[in-house]
């Protein structure tokens, strides 16, 4: 089942890179985000039935560091809704000359 | 307790939630409204949290129910409904023809690139039998003494750093998130 959840885990990042480059709401861009972080984690659970658990030692590292960015993010985003009334992207040009 | 049906029991399984993981996570990129997309996100979950417990990781497939669906989504819907994002055509969402084409493409070429590497990098050597790479992760520690052991001695500073940053998290996220009172 090793290749089948290493292909699984290629197509779900895919999936989200797409996302994360077709999308406009700030909070599905996010989501897609959380997508590309699950499919690295069933890769390291894959590849860690081979080299043993500490491939699962990691996934626990990246969902503490997807919860982190989870809160920080939404409150960024939260704080930039204050500011333009949107959370699309589109709006979101301060930085554009 | 393994009888004959078992691997094809398995196999079954394990490619009904690999689909029903990769089908709604196109549903999920192609909705329009945020808390569809994020309830099919949760679905993607619960498949992804099925095909760990499969994989012999039955601590991070508990910790994917909790943390990613039981947690994190619930704060992705909350600020949502904080922000009253729920009707779906207040903004036009998907980018137009040009992004989309770029996305695309660079969505092919990276699915190409990923499965030549998954093809081509995976030699005969990983292939190993399925009970004995089984075997080596059950052992005799149980389900968690394995995940445990290096948790907390090779990787202690990192799992200590954890900590620090989850506190640099939470005060950020207050401070980003409080009402300027000026």
């Amino acid at each position: 089942m090793l290749a089948e959840s290493l292909t699984l885990s290629a197509a779900l990042f895919t999936i989200g890179v797409v996302g994360v480059l077709t999308r406009r709401n700030a909070i599905i861009v996010f989501m897609c985000v959380e997508l590309m972080l699950n499919a690295v984690n069933l890769s390291f659970v894959a590849l860690s039935r081979l080299y043993g658990a500490t491939g699962q030692v990691f996934v626990i590292f990246v969902m503490t560091v997807a919860a982190a960015e989870a809160a920080v993010g939404l409150a960024i985003i939260i704080s930039i809704f204050r500011h333009t009334k949107s959370v699309n992207l589109q709006d979101i040009n301060l930085l554009r000359g | 307790m393994q009888n004959e049906f078992y691997p094809l029991f398995y196999a079954f399984n394990f490619y009904l939630f690999g689909l029903i993981a990769l089908v709604s996570a196109i549903v999920f990129v192609t909705r329009k409204s945020p808390v569809a997309a994020a309830l099919w996100l949760v679905l993607v979950m619960f498949a992804l949290a099925a095909l760990y417990v499969m994989l012999d990781a039955q601590f991070v497939g508990v910790m994917q129910v909790l943390v990613y669906a039981g947690a994190i989504m619930v704060v992705f819907l909350f600020v949502v409904m904080l922000l009253n994002l729920g009707q779906p055509s207040e903004l036009h969402d998907i980018r137009g023809r040009l992004g989309r084409i770029a996305a695309g493409l660079i969505g092919l070429a990276l699915v190409a690139e990923l499965l030549a590497l998954s093809r081509t990098a995976l030699d005969v050597r990983l292939e190993l039998p399925a009970a004995a790479s089984a075997d080596v992760v059950r052992g005799t520690a149980g389900i968690i003494g394995p995940v445990a052991a290096p948790l907390f001695t090779q990787y202690l500073l990192a799992f200590e750093l954890t900590s620090v940053l989850l506190l640099v998290a939470i005060i950020g996220a207050v401070v980003l998130a409080k009402k300027r009172s000026a």
